[in-house]
């Protein structure tokens, strides 16, 4: 295949994914919208207003990035996940495996899916969020990446989980037994400076914890974390889980006995 | 210019992660243009061999070619040249069936306005036409073995493999899918097909390769295999009834019933000059089919004898065949 022959196989990918969120939206788009909202009605308005205000700013102020950010992670990864196991499930990914896609491509136009519902998810919980506070934005450059990333990051990750799942148990346990518990204790709801000195250590070796520092430094202008390792660790799991994505899906993992 | 072969297939193993070993050194040599057979009972390795040549299962060893490109060095050429058409149907059934068939030339770099034509060439030629826009999931099955002939043309595919294309579905479309797949063919289409409807092999196929327990136990011509019959069985459908059955000069004839006779004939005899019998007797025969198909005859006979079955069928076990 030349280049031009890729880029259209990626494009065909990559509005087929966008297409399939977005003709189920009352499934994909709206849940996150809600949720959110109960979120900013109890922990903002009902308990955070009983609250001392952290690093300077309201605790509805300083739950918004985690929020907004925690939308992205999980959606991000459970379009990649649901769309990519139930393609497996229904042989229809045998359309791919069979025609000359280089895996590349295969992935790319996968996780281009998860992105863009993590994008669409966002910038919805976002306006969400103006109904319940004003939000600034210290640095769009730093917002934006934090944004891209991470619901690239999340993409991959349930590419790999969707690659091993053998049912469709196999893609609710890890989000709901490892990707929720990290998310909760990644410092949505609290600066990790209000732990122990224990606690924060074992904070620290938490990856997602590094993006919702990042994504509030952003927004708020404030972080608990060094922003260069924020992004150093970001991009290195990027890295990883590509390559090994990669790696599943030239060996079949999953897709071919 | 070259006269490379389809496929080539060479000493061809796969042993599953369970243990299981499906193939055991299948050989197997498709003609340029050829409409190719490739028989074999349930479980014998059929769709194995298909998997691996189609890249959606890993071989455990062995060599695979597609029009000169090896399948594991050259694979991205070897598979733009194969249009796959499974026994399992394997698309989207909440997706419309035109946007399956686009979405496939996709997968090919074919740009959306060109896929467009071509569907609607593919659609028009399984009449799908009508459904373009409808979901999958409420075809007939008929019609969703049509949508998966009509998505594995939409690249123009060199090499077509049909893996039971037919299973399922009714005479009448049956008919009119064999149609298709010979003006496929006659336009040079090289075709694999696995089939059990072994007179679908025997009408469409000029190469045919029947492999059982992992290995191939014989590839020939069509022609060649048939030929090797050495009794063939008829029904004789009579226009009167008749009480008794007159001399038949040698033939081994019997009556079924009043207006039907089975007949055997051999290499040396001519049913012509049966029929002329009859005639003399004033008996006229107003139509005939075979008992059972002839290739049905030599695929059970050709199984028994590499199984080490004792008991042969005389009508239909020449000693040729087994090697």
């Amino acid at each position: 295949m030349n280049l031009s022959q890729k880029m259209v196989a990626l494009k065909t990918i990559m509005v087929k994914e966008y297409l399939r969120f977005i003709r189920i939206w009352i499934q994909t788009v709206l849940p996150p919208a809600i949720s959110v909202a109960l979120y900013f009605i109890i922990f903002g308005e009902l308990i955070g207003s009983q609250l001392d205000d952290i690093d300077g700013y309201r605790y509805m102020d300083y739950i918004v990035p985690g929020l907004i950010l925690m939308s992205v992670i999980s959606n991000a990864y459970a379009n990649v996940v649901s769309s990519f196991f139930s393609a497996k499930f229904h042989h229809s990914v045998e359309e791919m495996l069979v025609s000359p896609l280089p895996n590349y491509i295969i992935l790319l136009g996968v996780v281009s899916g998860g992105l863009a519902r993590g994008v669409v998810v966002g910038i919805v919980v976002t306006l969400v969020a103006m109904f319940f506070t004003d939000i600034q934005i210290h640095s769009y450059s730093v917002t934006i990446a934090v944004f891209i990333l991470t619901s690239i990051l999340f993409s991959l990750a349930g590419f790999i989980n969707a690659a091993y799942a053998k049912s469709f148990d196999d893609i609710t346990i890890i989000p709901t037994f490892v990707l929720t518990p990290l998310t909760y204790l990644g410092g949505i709801f609290y600066s990790i400076k209000m732990l122990p000195e224990f606690w924060q250590d074992v904070s620290l070796v938490n990856p997602i914890l590094y993006m919702i520092n990042a994504f509030r430094y952003g927004l708020l202008g404030i972080t608990d974390i060094d922003l260069t390792i924020a992004f150093v660790i970001i991009l290195s799991f990027i890295l990883v889980l590509f390559f090994f994505s990669l790696r599943l899906l030239r060996i079949g993992v999953g897709l071919k006995p | 210019m070259t006269n490379l072969n389809a496929l080539t297939i060479k000493n061809l193993h796969k042993t599953y992660k369970n243990g299981v070993e499906a193939l055991k050194g299948v050989d197997l040599t498709v003609e340029q243009g050829d409409f190719f057979a490739l028989l074999g009972p349930n479980g014998a390795g059929k769709s194995t061999v298909i998997g691996i040549i189609a890249s959606l299962v890993n071989k455990t060893s062995g060599f695979v070619e597609i029009f000169g490109h090896n399948l594991d060095t050259r694979s991205t050429d070897a598979r733009m040249h194969i249009g796959l058409v499974p026994q399992e149907f394997n698309f989207n059934i909440f997706e419309p069936v035109g946007e399956i068939l686009i979405n496939q030339a996709g997968y090919y770099g074919i740009n959306r306005t060109e896929a467009k034509k071509r569907a609607e060439v593919h659609l028009k030629q399984l009449e799908l036409w009508d459904k373009r826009f409808g979901m999958a999931k409420e075809l007939s099955g008929g019609m969703k073995r049509r949508l998966m002939i009509a998505r594995a043309l939409m690249h123009r595919p060199k090499l077509l493999i049909l893996d039971e294309p037919t299973a399922g579905v009714d005479i009448e479309i049956r008919h009119s899918m064999w149609d298709f797949l010979r003006e496929q063919n006659a336009n040079g289409t090289t075709i694999i097909l696995t089939t059990h409807y072994l007179e679908e092999a025997e009408s469409l196929c000029n190469n045919i390769a029947i492999i059982d327990r992992g290995v191939t136990i014989r590839q020939t011509r069509m022609r060649s295999l048939l030929d090797q019959l050495h009794i063939e069985t008829f029904i004789l459908y009579l226009d009167d009834a008749i009480d008794t059955l007159p001399d038949c000069g040698g033939h081994m004839v019997r009556m079924i019933d009043s207006t039907t006779l089975e007949v055997e004939i051999n290499r040396e005899q001519n049913i012509s000059d049966l029929f002329s019998l009859l005639k003399n007797c004033g008996i006229k025969v107003v139509s005939m089919k075979n008992k059972t198909n002839r290739l049905e005859q030599l695929f059970i006979s050709m199984l028994r004898n590499k199984n080490g079955a004792t008991e042969a069928s005389s009508t239909a076990l020449p000693e040729a065949i087994v090697k």
